[in-house]
């Protein structure tokens, strides 16, 4: 089985987030960046998968050249091998699925984890764009995934509860964060990761027009809640809830 | 080419609120485009809600019984939808941003070649549409356009109020998308998490417990206060992933965003990413043990303590005022 992860470089979450003084984007100096948080998860099941079924994880990733690094994080963790879409623009992610049509066009997998959402740009788009592009059925927010007989079982976290749903291969699935742990790249894992292929690609050369259908034009931050006060004590809180914010 | 199309989202044959939201949406980017507001619902058995979306505020209610669409499933749904936008001439296809919203209206833009804005919390013109949407876990606001002739739009539905019901009847048409079913793709079930308490994204109130009550069972707490209140419980990721909370409870940037009248936050530090779910609450009460924690940030009131002896204490004290 031929199993195909994405793997977006974004900035780490744990990192307070700035916007440049003329509101065109948000400052980059000094930032770290990290794997997708869902793409690890992502990465993960790719993994066991191949640990279950046999096969090949291919990791696929658009961005800037620093990208390997997230691409060889996810080799050390186990991925066979990587490919990078170089670009230094920022894509929107129809722009993604764009490019990762032609990418699945010359790869051939019969399965593709990604995560259910950037968590830069917190759009959850890219996965059904690509599913829909190929024509392929998708089973988003993944909390389990069963595979035998060429088809997905896939338990999906949604509003109200959990839904199961079955889809036959080749399709997508997005990783949900309770779809598994994933795993530390090992020191001989990262060792191997260096030697392990890594192709690079632009979007040119895929044939693929990057400009973007949504344009951002103002990158603001957002109203800031003032702090209110601290209560002495249980019956202040309740009259001030019930006298001054008028909610019981 | 100027209508807004709404797609409708019901559950166990009821409509969900978030629906009269997205249509608040719709009813003010149609001022804007100067078309009209119509409503596509699927389903297999959906007259009634067909009946109550005709005094929604819409101009038009479009509906496809169809064996197809008994159960939500993306591949149905999003062609069917493609196809009502291009009967209607829709400049603009919506829906709440919830997990169905959030599945299938991708579908929908690769479908209608459209640009998609996700999670969006303002339209407005000014020299062409354009958009305001959060990111970033609600650290950046962006403003956007979409440079297609048709837009897909998932709203963000605490930033809307719910439509009022009206007195006309709008006309409600059967259509039939001729679309299908598609192959290599099956619904198997849909494990509803059975309640008394309101949804988390309807309710006026709204507790919710972190990772410093310790366990499930000290949850218990937590879910007294908000049946006290009437209120729905919520939780953070923290307490889902310790397994103190089902999933279906989790707030913030990769949960649900809520909005209600009063959010309790207990024994939760406060972290961005929940901040992203809930800031946007009119009261917030924070009860935190540790004085520095951040949510006192952005309570309005805030009592430092260990929840185990307040909680109690403020349920029953409440109850004495509602009685
Ligand atoms: C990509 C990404 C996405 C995320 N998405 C979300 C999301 O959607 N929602 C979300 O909630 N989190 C999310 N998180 C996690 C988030 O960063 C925090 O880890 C999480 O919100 C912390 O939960 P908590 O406040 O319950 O736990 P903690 O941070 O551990 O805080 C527990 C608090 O309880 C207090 N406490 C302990 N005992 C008591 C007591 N007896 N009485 C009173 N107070 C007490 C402590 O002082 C502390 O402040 C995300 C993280 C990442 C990286
Ligand atoms: N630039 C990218 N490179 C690789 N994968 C991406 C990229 N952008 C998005 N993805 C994948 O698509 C998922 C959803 O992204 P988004 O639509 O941006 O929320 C992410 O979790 C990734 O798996």
């Amino acid at each position: 089985m031929k199993i195909l992860a994405t793997v977006k470089r974004v900035t780490d979450p744990d990192m307070k987030i700035k916007i440049k003084p003329d509101e065109t984007g948000v400052v980059t100096e000094g930032v770290e960046y990290k794997m997708n948080s869902f793409d690890e998860y992502g990465v993960e099941e790719a993994i066991s998968i191949k640990e279950e079924h046999g096969g090949e994880v291919v990791v696929v990733s658009i961005g800037p050249a620093a990208s390997t690094k997230e691409l060889r994080t996810a080799m050390a963790m186990g991925a066979d091998r990587a490919i990078l879409v170089e670009t230094d623009q920022d894509l929107d992610s129809d722009a993604v699925a764009r490019v990762l049509t032609e990418v699945v066009g010359r790869e051939e997998p019969d399965v593709i984890v990604m995560g259910k959402q950037s968590v830069d740009s917190d759009r959850n788009q890219a996965a059904q764009l690509l599913a829909s592009y190929l024509g392929w059925p998708q089973a988003t927010f993944a909390f389990n995934v069963d595979i035998s007989d060429g088809w997905a079982t896939v338990g999906r976290e949604v509003d109200g509860g959990t839904s199961t749903k079955r889809i036959e291969l080749p399709g997508i699935i997005t990783a949900d964060l309770r779809l598994n742990e994933p795993r530390y790249a090992s020191l001989p894992g990262i060792m191997k990761a260096k030697r392990k292929p890594l192709d690079t690609l632009t979007p040119d050369e895929l044939g693929v027009d990057i400009a973007p259908r949504v344009n951002v034009l103002k990158f603001e931050a957002p109203e800031e809640r003032e702090a209110g006060e601290i209560l002495e004590d249980v019956d202040e809180l309740v009259d001030r809830l019930q006298n001054e914010a008028n909610v019981i | 080419m100027a209508n807004v199309l709404v797609v409708a989202e019901h559950v166990d044959g009821v409509l969900r609120k978030v629906t009269r939201s997205a249509i608040t949406f719709a009813r003010e980017a149609a001022a804007l485009t100067g078309g009209n507001v119509e409503v596509l619902l699927l389903g297999s058995d959906v007259d009634n809600i067909a009946e109550e979306l005709s005094t929604s505020g819409v101009s038009r209610v479009l509906y496809a019984n169809d064996p197809a669409y008994a159960h939500y499933l993306a591949e149905n749904y999003a062609p069917a939808i493609a196809a009502a936008a291009e009967e209607i001439d829709a400049a603009i296809v919506c829906s709440p941003s919830s997990t169905t919203g959030k599945d299938m209206l991708p579908r929908v833009a690769a479908k209608l070649e459209a640009g998609m804005v996700s999670d969006a919390i303002s339209v407005e013109n000014d020299d062409g549409l354009k958009f305001r949407r959060p990111l970033w876990a609600g650290n950046v606001i962006t403003t956007v356009e979409v440079v297609t002739p048709v837009k897909v739009v998932s709203v963000r539905t605490t930033d809307f109020e719910a439509s009022e019901s009206t007195s006309d009847a709008a006309p409600v048409e059967a259509f039939d998308p001729g679309t299908g079913a598609a192959d290599g793709v099956e619904f198997v079930s849909f494990d509803q998490v059975k309640s008394e308490r309101p949804e988390l994204t309807d309710a006026e109130v709204v507790v919710a417990g972190g990772r410093g009550l310790g366990s499930g069972d000290n949850f218990e707490m937590i879910m007294k206060l908000a049946d006290s209140l009437k209120g729905a419980v919520g939780a953070t990721r923290a307490a889902v992933d310790s397994g103190y909370a089902p999933n279906d409870w989790q707030i913030g940037q990769t949960g649900k965003v809520v909005a209600p009248q009063l959010y309790f936050a207990i024994a939760i530090s406060g972290a961005i990413q929940h901040l992203a779910g809930m800031k946007g609450s009119k009261n917030i009460v924070a009860i935190n043990k540790d004085p520095e924690a951040p949510i006192f940030q952005v309570s309005d009131y805030g009592l430092v303590a260990d929840a185990f002896e307040v909680v109690p204490e403020l349920t029953e004290k409440l109850q004495k005022v509602l009685d």
